[in-house]
C-alpha cells in the first residue's frame, strides 16, 4: 500500500510546525524521514496517526484521499504507529496488551485470548520475533517491548508503520536486531515511515530519505550521501560530525577511584569495587548500556549516593563523606544525566537557575542578603559566552530549548574553577547544532588541562571524545581500552562480551 | 526575579465571582418567600433577585460600611463592620502565610492550628502571669509566641528531615497533641483564674495588649499592621535572601536543589520553623489584639482557613493578604446578614467552600468564562504530597 502526503500544514498560533509537506511512500519502502528535535518530525506523523488534524492538505492511501480524524481512522486505513515512549500496561502480559481495545468474551463471560495467542504466533514466527504471548511485558527488556508494539500493528493490518525514534531506547545490539526486522517487514510488503536523527541508521536501512527543517521539507536524500551531507542538509549549514581532537598533553591524575562499593537502599551492590584515574587533559569515558551502574557512578562523584565505600580523591583530597556543596567547591563540574529534573529548576528564571550552586556566594548575595539585578547582569554575560539563545534571563527556563538549557547547565558547571568535569549523557536529546557545541566544549576544557570524566550510551559520543573507554557492564568494569577500538568491538564489550 | 502580573489575580477574581453567583441560587432557593411563588416565574424571578440582593447587601453591610450605625455627627460609626473585618483578617493573614511560606519550600503545613495554639499559649501565659512596662510587656509576649509556634512547626520539619515522616501526618497529629495539651493546661492552677475552676485562662493585662488603631469606638488593632509587616517580610525573605533562594530552589525541584549542593534536610527544618513562628505570632496577635482570654476554642478555625486563604492566594505573600481580607470580610458579614435576612450562616461557608473548588479545579472556570490561554500554576494543591 502507498502512503502520500499532499500540502499537509499545521499552524500553532504563530508558529508554522508542519508548512505545506509532500511526501509519498511507496509499498515496501523504508522511508527515513531527518530532522532535528522540534523540526516537525512528530508533528507530521501525529497528523498521519490521527492524533491531530492538519490545517491544510489532504492524506491518500493507495492513490485515493481518505478522512484521518482519530487514531482508530489511521487503524482502519491501515497505519500503525508505534510511539517512543510505549503504550504498554507493564503489570499485563504480551497477549493482555495486544487484546487491549479489541477485548472478546468467551461464552462464560471471561476474556478469550486464544485467538490472539495464535495471531501473536504467527507473527512472531514469520518475522523471528520470539515473543511469548504470556510473559509479563515490565519484566520484558526494552526491545523486546518494543517488538509487542510492532506485532500489535501487525495483528492489527497495519500496511505502513511509523516508528518514531525508535532506537533511542535500544542498545546497540537491539538496534542492529530492529535494523533487521525493519528490513524483514520491508521485504514482504510492509511500508516504514522512519523517524530519526541518528545518520548512521538510516543510512544502513532507509530506501530513501527526507529531510524536514523548521517544518518544511528541505530535500530528499539517496541512502548513498555521506553524514556529513545528511547532517548539513537537517541544520542548514556546514557541520562539524567529529571534532577535530588536538594532540593533548596528558598531566598528573586528577581523580583516583579507589575500591569503589555504592550499594542501593535494599544493600544490593549497584557499583562493585572499581578503580580507575583520570589524569590532567584527558577524557576517560565510561561507556555501557543503560542501567548498568554508571548513573550511580557519576552521582557519587558528588557525593548524592548514599551507601558508598571506598574512596574518591580529587588532586590528592578525600572526596567521600563530604557533602555535596564542598564536593562542588572542591572543583568538580557536574553535569547531570537528567538535565529537566538533576540540572534545571523549570519554574525558576533563566538568570536564577545560573546561580543554583553559588546563590550565598559574593557577588550574588552578602550575608543573607541576595542581589538579583547582579543576578541577572551575570546571567546576561554567562549566556552570551555559551551562545544561550534567549530573549530575557528573566524567562522561565523552560521557555528554552533542549539545547539551550544544556547550554546553560554547561555555563554554570565550567564557570566555576574546577579540576574535573563529570558529565553524564551530556547531549541526550539535544540536535545536530547543539551536540556539536557541546562536544566541543568538553574538548576545550580537556585541551586547557582538566580532567574530563564523561559517561555515555552513545558509540558516536563515545568514539568521538575519549582518550580511553572503560566499558561498564553490570557494576564492574569489563574492560578499559584505547579510543582506537571500534565500534562493533565496543558495542559487543557493552553487551558484556570479552574476547579471550 | 518575575513582576507582579495582573493576570494572576484573574483567576481567583472569576473563581470569587462564581462562588458568590451560586451562593445567590442557594440563597433564593432556600428563601421560603421566593419558593412560594414557584408558580409565577415573573413574581418567582423578582422575589429571588431580591433575596440574593437583600443577603449580599447585609453581607456587605456587616463586613465593611453599615450608614444604620452612624449616629448624628458621628458618620465614621458606620465603618464599624471594616474594623471587624480587619479585625479577623489579622490573626487569618498571619497564618495564611505560614502556609504559603511552607508551600513555596515544598512543604504542606496543615499544621498551623496547632502552631497557632502554641503561640497563643506562650502570648498568653506572658501577657496575664508577668508585670513589665507598657511596650516591652507587648513585645516579650508576641515573640515568646513567635518562639512556641516556631518550636512547634520545627519540630515537624525536623522530623521530616531525619526520619522522612511525611509533614502532613505528623501535622495532623502535632495539631491534636496541641489541642489536648492547651485543654489540660487550662486546668492547671498556673492558668486558672484566683476562685474560678472554669477552662478560660485570666485576661492578658492592659501593658501586654496591641494597641487600638482608631479609638475605643473600633477594636481595630496593630495586629492587622504587624500582619501587614509580615507579609512583606516574607516577599522579602522569599524573594531577596539565600535562605528564600533555598527555599523557592527545594520547594521547586528537590533533585535539582540537592545537586546543586543545596542541603534539603535543612531546608524542611529552617522553612518549617520560620512557618510556625508566623502561625505562633497569629496566635499571639490574636490573644493580644481581639480575644484577651485563652479558652480552649482559642484557634477557632484560624489553621485551616488559614490552608484556603494560602491557595486562593497561590502561595504568594500579597495574594494571602488579598484573601484573607477577603475572608476576614466573609466571616464579620456572615452574622449580620444572618441577623437581617435570616440567611443561615452557613452560606458563608458553603461561599468560602465553592471559592476553595474552584481554585483546584481552574478548569471548571476557565471552560465557563472561556478562558483558553489563561495560564494557572498546577499542581500547587498537591505539592506538599511529593514527599
Amino acid at each position: 500500500m502507498s502512503l502520500e502526503l499532499r500540502g499537509i500544514t499545521k499552524r500553532f498560533g504563530a508558529l508554522v510546525a508542519n508548512d505545506s509537506i509532500d511526501l509519498r511512500v511507496e509499498r515496501g519502502e523504508i522511508h527515513a524521514i531527518l530532522g532535528e528535535n522540534g523540526a516537525g518530525k512528530s508533528t507530521l506523523m501525529n497528523i498521519v496517526y490521527g492524533l491531530l488534524t492538519p490545517d491544510a492538505g489532504e492524506i491518500l492511501v493507495n492513490d485515493s484521499p481518505v478522512s484521518i480524524k482519530e487514531p482508530s481512522d489511521a487503524l482502519a486505513a491501515g497505519i500503525g504507529m508505534v510511539h517512543q515512549h510505549f503504550m504498554l500496561v507493564p503489570v499485563f502480559t504480551v497477549a493482555e496488551n495486544i487484546v487491549l481495545g479489541h477485548e472478546k468474551s468467551k461464552r462464560n463471560g471471561t476474556l478469550d485470548l486464544d485467538q490472539v495467542r495464535a495471531d501473536i504466533k504467527r507473527v512472531s514466527d514469520e518475522f523471528g520475533f520470539e515473543v511469548n504471548p504470556d510473559d509479563l511485558v515490565e519484566e520484558l527488556p526494552v526491545g523486546v517491548q518494543q517488538r509487542v508494539e510492532i506485532i500489535r500493528a501487525l495483528i492489527y493490518d497495519a500496511q505502513v508503520l511509523i516508528l518514531d525514534e525508535p532506537t533511542a531506547v535500544l542498545t546497540p545490539q537491539e538496534t542492529d536486531e530492529l535494523l533487521k526486522i525493519m528490513q524483514k517487514l520491508a521485504d514482504k510488503g510492509t511500508s516504514i515511515i522512519f523517524i530519526t536523527h541518528k545518520l548512521r541508521e538510516v543510512k544502513l536501512v532507509a530506501d530513501k530519505i527526507t529531510i524536514i527543517r523548521r517544518g518544511k521539507v528541505v530535500g530528499s536524500a539517496e541512502p548513498s550521501a555521506s553524514q556529513d551531507e545528511l547532517a548539513s542538509l537537517m541544520v542548514g549549514r556546514a557541520v562539524q560530525l567529529n571534532p577535530e581532537k588536538a594532540a593533548h598533553t596528558i598531566g598528573d591524575v586528577v581523580l583516583a577511584v579507589k575500591d569503589l562499593v555504592i550499594k542501593d537502599h535494599s544493600g544490593r551492590d549497584i557499583v562493585k569495587d572499581i578503580s580507575f584515574d583520570v589524569r590532567a587533559g584527558e577524557v576517560l569515558a565510561i561507556a555501557g548500556v543503560q542501567g548498568n551502574g554508571q548513573s550511580e557512578l557519576a552521582q557519587a562523584m558528588i557525593n548524592l549516593e548514599e551507601f558508598v565505600s571506598g574512596s574518591i580523591t580529587l588532586a590528592g583530597q578525600e572526596i567521600v563523606g563530604k557533602s555535596v556543596k564542598e564536593s562542588l567547591r572542591a572543583g568538580i563540574a557536574f553535569v547531570p544525566e537528567s538535565r529537566e529534573l538533576d540540572g534545571l529548576i523549570s519554574s525558576f528564571s533563566i538568570a536564577e537557575n545560573f546561580i543554583l550552586d553559588r546563590h550565598d556566594l559574593a557577588p550574588y548575595a552578602k550575608g543573607i542578603s541576595l542581589f538579583p539585578k547582579v543576578v541577572d547582569e551575570h546571567a546576561v554575560k554567562d549566556a552570551a559566552e555559551f551562545d544561550v539563545r534567549l530573549q530575557s534571563v528573566n524567562d522561565p527556563i523552560s521557555s528554552l530549548s533542549g539545547g539551550n538549557k544544556q547550554k546553560v547547565v554547561l555555563a554554570r558547571e565550567l564557570s566555576r574553577p574546577v579540576k574535573l568535569i563529570v558529565a553524564s549523557q551530556p547531549t541526550r536529546g539535544l540536535d545536530v547544532g547543539s551536540i556539536e557545541f557541546v562536544h566541543e566544549r568538553i574538548l576545550a576544557e580537556r585541551d586547557e588541562g582538566r580532567a574530563v570524566l564523561l559517561f555515555s550510551t552513545e558509540l558516536d559520543e563515545v568514539l568521538a571524545l575519549a582518550d580511553r573507554i572503560a566499558v561498564m557492564y553490570r557494576g564492574e568494569i569489563l574492560a578499559t581500552v584505547p579510543s582506537t577500538v571500534t565500534a562493533q568491538e565496543l558495542g559487543l564489550l557493552m553487551a558484556g562480551v570479552v574476547h579471550a | 526575579m518575575r513582576k507582579f502580573s495582573l493576570r494572576a489575580l484573574i483567576l481567583p477574581a472569576l473563581a470569587f465571582a462564581l462562588s458568590m453567583v451560586f451562593g445567590g441560587l442557594l440563597i433564593s432557593l432556600s428563601d421560603s418567600n421566593v419558593l412560594h411563588k414557584a408558580g409565577h416565574p415573573l413574581a418567582f424571578l423578582k422575589a429571588a433577585g431580591a433575596s440574593a440582593g437583600n443577603a449580599y447587601l447585609a453581607l456587605f453591610q456587616g463586613s465593611v460600611f453599615d450608614p444604620g450605625l452612624a449616629k448624628p455627627g458621628q458618620w465614621w460609626l458606620s465603618l464599624a463592620p471594616l474594623s471587624e473585618t480587619l479585625v479577623g483578617a489579622a490573626p487569618l493573614i498571619l497564618a495564611g502565610l505560614s502556609v504559603a511560606l511552607a508551600f513555596r519550600a515544598g512543604l504542606f503545613n496543615i499544621g498551623a492550628q496547632g502552631q497557632f495554639i502554641f503561640g497563643a499559649i506562650g502570648a498568653s501565659y506572658v501577657g496575664f502571669h508577668f508585670h513589665m512596662p507598657i511596650g516591652i510587656h507587648l513585645i516579650v509576649a508576641a515573640l515568646v509566641g513567635i518562639v512556641f509556634g516556631s518550636i512547634w512547626g520545627g519540630l515537624v520539619g525536623l522530623l521530616k528531615a531525619r526520619t522522612g515522616a511525611h509533614e502532613v501526618i505528623v501535622t495532623i497529629m502535632l495539631n491534636y497533641i496541641a489541642l489536648y495539651f492547651l485543654q489540660w493546661l487550662l486546668g492547671t492552677t498556673t492558668f486558672l483564674i484566683p476562685g474560678r475552676n472554669d477552662p478560660i485562662a485570666p485576661p492578658v493585662l492592659n501593658s501586654a495588649r496591641l494597641p487600638l488603631l482608631a479609638g475605643s469606638d473600633f477594636r481595630v488593632n496593630a495586629g492587622i499592621l504587624v500582619a501587614l509587616a509580615a507579609a512583606v517580610f516574607v516577599w522579602w525573605l522569599l524573594n531577596r535572601t539565600t535562605l528564600g533562594f533555598k527555599f523557592r530552589a527545594a520547594g521547586a525541584n528537590t533533585f535539582a536543589s540537592k545537586t546543586a549542593g543545596i542541603s534539603v534536610p535543612f531546608v524542611m527544618t529552617s522553612a518549617m520553623a520560620v512557618a510556625g513562628a508566623l502561625a505562633g505570632l497569629a496566635g499571639a496577635v490574636h490573644v493580644l489584639g481581639d480575644n484577651f482570654q485563652l479558652t480552649s476554642g482559642v484557634a477557632g478555625n484560624f489553621g485551616f482557613d488559614a490552608i484556603t486563604v494560602a491557595l486562593l492566594g497561590r502561595a504568594k505573600p500579597l495574594g494571602t493578604v488579598l484573601a484573607s481580607l477577603l475572608f476576614g470580610a466573609l466571616g464579620a458579614g456572615a452574622s449580620a446578614m444572618q441577623a437581617k435576612t435570616n440567611t443561615p450562616i452557613d452560606i458563608v461557608l458553603v461561599i468560602q467552600a465553592l471559592v476553595v473548588l474552584f481554585i483546584a479545579a481552574p478548569d471548571v472556570v476557565k471552560s465557563i468564562f472561556r478562558l483558553k490561554n489563561l495560564k494557572t500554576a498546577g499542581g500547587l494543591v498537591s505539592k506538599g504530597w511529593n514527599g
